[in-house]
């Protein structure tokens, strides 16, 4: 672990073709990390932008900014994009640079998998922007994809979608789920065979138990998924009758499939974000970890309840009172171990010195935001208020809760905290908390505010609405909050790019952290580690610093 | 109700925890020195575990009660039956009863608590899924083709009741809007009556000419008259109607001689299509329309 860096060569030397090609054709799981990241940061400013059009759209009543039919590509596009292309590579961009080297591994186990899925993935973005060219868009009346995110049939059939939009969208799902079940093998198969010596599973850093569970729900989630794009595919082309009710098929059995990897999907996204949120809360409450254990078994059993809740999207469909039922119980039951979660992360930080930088700042909003999503999630559990919010805004205010308040504070939070160690520079402290201040301002002008139209009525994925419903005014201020969060995100690239050239330099270990990827040099080369570790409790880095009271005598 | 109470109540107290942890144990001045390491504790552990557990349970068995009442309730015998077909983009009510058929404008009369006349709905799909609400008389069902779907409302307080369709179902979504009148027995029982007329007849004859020799009769239906189509709305009575284009816009003269012109002026990628009527036959056919009541 004393061990300090060896660069190979001078990377800057060498002319752009090379160093282009050495990226292209790269199996080094942090470059891929890097890659999968800078790829999920382009299309979130893609994604944002169509939120903007939307937002635009919607500010008065009877607006017409956009076509009926251009603002239904844009929702489409904007939830594709944004699961897709921004939360999905992220989540993989972060667990395959930092996993191996929590772990104190050299790599992943499958190197050239995990470079496959990346450029699976890839290829997954490449043909959903297609579309808007090959989707007949240059000739025909068609384009983009406009059946919705989740594309209920029959809305996909021939008969409701001519052209070829919804093709693309159903290859680009195919491919990029090729690539998150490649990805997924490849972290299960590293974190349970690839652990440095003395890292038990009961000794793994929280971040990589989290990262487990989500690949373990990707291969059961988006199994299910690529299995319905397949049959979509067969419905369009081969003359199957799946999902096509014109000739029989079920409009239902579509949503069942969507759903069994909808709301997995939630978790996989969320549990990285946990993962994140369990790194930096204690480094910057400067604390071990409260109740541990208690935090894996929970983790767990997020991952099993997690699959059994799929049908609470589907409250409205008509569904006996029997499953209804069940599925609010499953849903409401997994607010438990959730809840769990939080009050451990409190724990925490009670009787810490807490250092409120921009990591930890970003994990105090996601706390707040995150029970507040949470409690929005339980009054949508109860089926009979769902039968009125179902669908409405006041959902999309929810999941937005969720993935904007939840996970992308978090996902903020991980690149102020880890950016000094794939760079080796820090962020600027100032332009990040500008950047906080902003997007937290902006979030809550719009997602707080989205909740009200919801209770008036209002339902989702509308290009336009009437006066005189009361709902002129709260869309009015949820599209003033995009301003701010547009700014907060151009502060934070800008950061990232001046940071990246001239930030201060961060040396091996800038936040006094106690995770083995503190240890090696920042960036860290190629090898990661030129002897691999020996740890022997949870934060072998405190017990380095703290021989006098190493954790391994409490663990 | 308790749903909510409990909510916000978890709410305030998490909140205010987190509130409290950030403000008493935010570190002051630049301190070196670590606080005690404190790794868990299973009194506590439990503690958060079996209370959000018993909360669950109370939530849960509350919702299960609302759900079974909703989902079971009897129909009593002076319910009234209607069948709602979901198109893309309008809604079609047909009251087997008493053999009427229209569009977007649902009828249903006043339910009074003490002897309930509440209104079962049958849903169906024409095409796409569909989602029928309005908000204020109960949650929403969704119509989806081969699925069969019924919910009931029993509304206890008369006038005109907004919603519209709640699931996504293709280009003009946005302008599916539907109205409840919700009509004292009386008027309920007089709007039965003239729906169940045919409308007088011979008022128009060179619009009805126009009308019944172009496409128009493939997809519209007007009772007593040649045109049988069952695409679009039934136009039998369409005068006793306040809107066109499922509420798009007022039932005017300008606007339904601009729908017959050009539909996309109001409701663009609307499955009817500009039929292409020179001035005259659009004169003709928007008075001939004008004398279905």
């Amino acid at each position: 672990m004393s061990t300090t860096a060896i660069t190979l060569s001078d990377t800057t030397a060498r002319p752009v073709t090379l160093r282009f090609h050495e990226w292209v054709t790269t199996v080094d799981h942090k470059r891929l990390g890097i890659l999968y990241v800078v790829y999920a940061l382009i299309f979130l400013l893609v994604g944002g932008v169509e939120a903007t059009i939307m937002r635009l759209q919607l500010v008065r009543p009877h607006n017409d900014f956009v076509s009926p039919q251009a603002f239904n590509r844009m929702f489409t596009m904007h939830g594709t994009t944004m699961i897709f292309f921004v939360a999905m590579p992220l989540v993989f961009g972060f667990a395959n640079y930092l996993v191996p080297l929590m772990i104190g591994a050299r790599d992943m186990a499958f190197p050239r998998l995990n470079a496959f899925s990346l450029w699976m993935t890839a290829l997954g973005g490449l043909f959903l922007y297609f579309s808007f060219l090959g989707g007949d868009g240059l000739y025909g009346a068609g384009s983009a994809p406009d059946v919705g995110w989740f594309a209920y049939a029959p809305l996909t059939a021939k008969t409701f979608s001519v052209g070829h939009s919804t093709d693309f969208w159903t290859l680009s799902l195919l491919s990029s789920g090729i690539g998150s079940i490649g990805t997924a093998i490849n972290l299960i198969a590293t974190i349970l065979c690839m652990r440095c010596p003395g890292m038990t599973l009961g000794k793994m850093p929280l971040l990589v138990w989290l990262n487990l569970v989500m690949a373990g729900l990707v291969i059961l989630a988006v199994s299910p998924l690529s299995a319905a794009q397949i049959m979509l595919l067969i419905d369009r082309y081969l003359g199957g009758h799946f999902f096509d009710t014109q000739a029989g098929g079920s409009a239902v059995i579509w949503m069942h499939f969507f759903w069994i990897f909808g709301h997995p999907e939630v978790y996989v996204l969320v549990l990285p974000a946990f993962a994140f949120a369990s790194e930096i809360i204690p480094v910057f409450s400067r604390k071990a970890i409260f109740g541990y254990p208690v935090m894996v078994l929970a983790t767990i059993a997020i991952g099993f309840i997690g699959m059994s809740v799929w049908a609470h999207h589907m409250f409205t469909i008509g569904m006996s009172a029997g499953a209804n039922t069940f599925f609010v119980l499953s849903t409401m039951a997994i607010a438990v171990p959730t809840g769990i979660k939080i009050f451990n992360w409190l724990a925490t930080m009670w009787g810490g010195k807490l250092r409120l930088a921009t990591p930890m700042l970003f994990c105090i909003a996601f706390l707040f935001q995150f029970l507040v999503a949470g409690l929005t999630g339980v009054t949508l559990a109860v089926a009979p208020l769902d039968w009125q919010l179902g669908n409405s805004y006041y959902v999309v205010a929810h999941f937005h809760y969720v993935i904007v308040g939840g996970i992308l504070f978090t996902v903020f939070g991980a690149f102020y905290y880890w950016f000094p160690k794939a760079s080796g520079k820090m962020l600027n402290e100032e332009l990040g908390k500008l950047h906080f201040w902003l997007f937290l301002i902006g979030f809550h002008l719009t997602f707080d505010f989205m909740h009200v139209p919801g209770i008036l009525g209002m339902p989702r994925r509308i290009y336009t609405y009437e006066p005189g419903r009361g709902w002129d005014i709260w869309n009015l201020i949820v599209s003033v909050g995009v301003l701010f969060q547009a700014a907060g995100i151009l502060i934070f690239v800008f950061n990232l790019v001046w940071s990246y050239f001239r930030g201060k330099a961060a040396g091996k270990d800038p936040w006094n952290a106690w995770t083995l990827e503190w240890s090696t040099s920042s960036p860290p080369p190629v090898y990661n580690y030129a002897t691999i570790p020996t740890v022997r409790s949870r934060r072998p880095l405190w017990d380095l610093k703290h021989p006098e009271d190493p954790d391994w005598r409490y663990e | 109700m308790l749903v909510l109470v409990t909510v916000a109540a978890i709410f305030v107290v998490v909140f205010g925890l987190l509130a409290y942890v950030v403000v008493r144990f935010r570190r002051r001045y630049h301190d070196p020195s670590e606080p005690p390491q404190i790794y868990g504790s299973t009194q506590v552990e439990l503690a958060w575990t079996v209370i959000p557990v018993l909360v669950v349970v109370a939530l849960f068995l509350a919702s299960a009660r609302v759900i079974a009442s909703i989902q079971n309730a009897r129909r009593p015998p002076g319910a009234l039956e209607v069948i709602v077909t979901g198109h893309q983009y309008w809604w079609e009510y047909r009251y087997p009863d008493l053999k009427i058929t229209t569009a977007n404008e649902l009828h249903v009369p006043l339910s009074d608590p003490a002897h309930p006349t509440p209104t079962f709905l049958t849903l169906l799909s024409a095409d796409t899924d569909h989602s029928f609400w309005v908000p204020r008389l109960g949650g929403k069902t969704d119509l989806i083709p081969n699925h069969p779907n019924s919910m009931w409302i029993d509304p206890h307080e008369k006038g005109v009741f907004l919603g519209q369709c709640a699931q996504y179902c293709g280009t003009q979504h946005a302008k599916m809007l539907l109205r409840v009148y919700v009509d004292s027995r009386a008027e309920f029982d007089r709007w039965v009556r003239m729906q169940q007329q045919p409308p007088p007849g011979g008022a128009s004859p060179l619009g009805q000419r126009v009308f019944e020799s172009t496409a128009c009769v493939n997809c519209h239906t007007v009772s007593g008259s040649r045109a049988n189509g069952k695409f679009g709305p039934d136009l039998t009575h369409l005068m006793t109607r306040e809107t066109i284009a499922s509420g798009a816009a007022a039932n005017t003269h300008e606007m339904l001689r601009l729908w017959i012109k050009n539909p996309d002026a109001i409701k663009p990628g609307s499955k009817m299509p500009a039929m292409g009527l020179s001035d005259p036959d659009l004169d003709a056919v928007t008075a001939y329309l004008e004398t279905l009541r």
